[in-house]
Parts: structure tokens; C-alpha cells; sequence
């Protein structure tokens, strides 16, 4: 089996899409390929500028349990967003839009990090990648 | 050769392990990386990481919290 991880992202909650993305820079920092498909509210993230946007998926409280957790990741000096899906690009991670989802949401390629995505696939190419690897989650 | 430093004081999960896979991509075989930092897992899975990739692990120096660890690309 190759040595790959691939992550469903489906979810578009701040704290799951985060822990998407650490895992998947750990799997790259291991030495491992890794995927990422995101599709569903997991798209979402995917839209200019969004990649932080979404709620907490516990303890959210309008707003405030988001704003002290961020504060608190500042002060911890744990790294944004931003800057992990930076690093996941730069150590040749794949980034996957599920079209489906974006013809559902009317969501359109330019609304989107064009610029990073990989590949607008479906099913087939989440199977595809899954197939290869020794690690697969959903989130 | 050229020894390629980084320093990671401060940085928490997981940039020490992904700032070294990043200093590693850019060096040329033979290259020493020497990598600095004080998040505790970091200083085992950093060695971990380097053995899953077939590289030698040079040494690993504790400094207190700070540690040092040396990798030959």
C-alpha cells in the first residue's frame, strides 16, 4: 500500500477543518502523499477568504466561544489557517473540489482558490485516491 | 554540503514538523538540517520523521526544554 493519507473534508466547523489540516500536514511532514476532498459545507472553506469562517462545532456561543479560542491559539502560538494550507501546498499536498457540491450550492470555480485547487472530481477520484492510501478519514 | 538552520522556539504543533519536512524538500542530498525548538512532541516525532523517510538522524541535543536535532538529507 502506498504511503498516503486522504481526508474527506465535509465538514466546515473551524475546529474540524483545522484538525483536517493539521493531520494532513502531519501526514506530508511524515513523509506521506497526502489528499484532501472537500465537499458539502467542507467546500465551503474552499470559497475566498472563508477558510476561518465557519463556526465552532461545540460551545460557538454567537460568536464568543470562537473568538476566545482564536485569541487563545494566538497566545499558545499555534499556526493559522492560512498559513497551513500554505504549508500543504507547498510540500505537494492535493487539493480536491467536489464539483457536485458546486453545482448543487451554485458555487463556481471562480468563487474559489483556483489557484491551489488540484482537481473538481467526484466520487471516483476521492475512491481512486482512497484506494492508494493507508490512512483515509472523513471529517 | 551546507547545514540549513531553523529555529522553532515558541512554535507549537505541528510547524516544528512541518518546517522541517519544508527545510529538507529544498536541500540537496547530503545536506545537514538542524532544526531548534521547544514543543516537547516535536522532539520525538521530528527523529520519527526522518527515520520514515530513510534519513540518519545525527543527534538530538537537550538544552533544559530547548532541543537540537541534526538530520542528514
Amino acid at each position: 500500500m502506498a504511503e498516503k493519507a486522504t481526508i474527506v473534508v465535509q465538514s466546515g466547523e473551524f475546529d474540524k477543518v483545522f484538525s483536517a489540516l493539521i493531520i494532513a500536514n502531519g501526514a506530508l511532514a511524515m513523509g506521506m502523499e497526502a489528499s484532501m476532498f472537500f465537499t458539502f459545507w467542507g467546500l465551503q472553506c474552499l470559497r475566498k477568504g472563508h477558510l476561518d469562517k465557519g463556526p465552532l462545532s461545540k460551545m460557538h456561543m454567537l460568536g464568543l466561544g470562537k473568538w476566545m479560542i482564536k485569541r487563545r491559539m494566538k497566545k499558545a502560538n499555534v499556526a493559522s489557517m492560512d498559513r497551513m494550507l500554505d504549508d500543504f501546498v507547498e510540500l505537494g499536498g492535493k487539493l480536491m473540489a467536489c464539483d457536485m457540491t458546486m453545482e448543487l450550492m451554485g458555487i463556481k470555480k471562480e468563487d474559489l482558490r483556483d489557484d491551489i485547487i488540484t482537481d473538481y472530481c467526484a466520487v471516483g477520484s476521492y475512491i481512486q485516491e482512497a484506494r492508494e492510501s493507508s490512512i483515509t478519514l472523513f471529517i | 554540503m551546507t547545514e540549513i538552520k531553523i529555529d522553532c522556539m515558541g512554535q507549537n504543533c505541528p510547524v516544528p514538523l512541518v518546517e522541517t519536512r519544508k527545510a529538507l524538500k529544498k536541500a540537496a542530498v547530503g545536506d545537514v538540517v538542524e532544526v531548534t525548538g521547544n514543543h516537547s512532541s516535536s522532539k520525538k516525532e521530528i527523529p520519527m520523521a526522518a527515520r520514515a523517510m530513510g534519513l540518519e538522524v545525527l543527534d538530538v541535543k537537550e538544552d533544559g526544554e530547548r532541543w537540537t536535532i541534526r538530520i542528514r538529507r
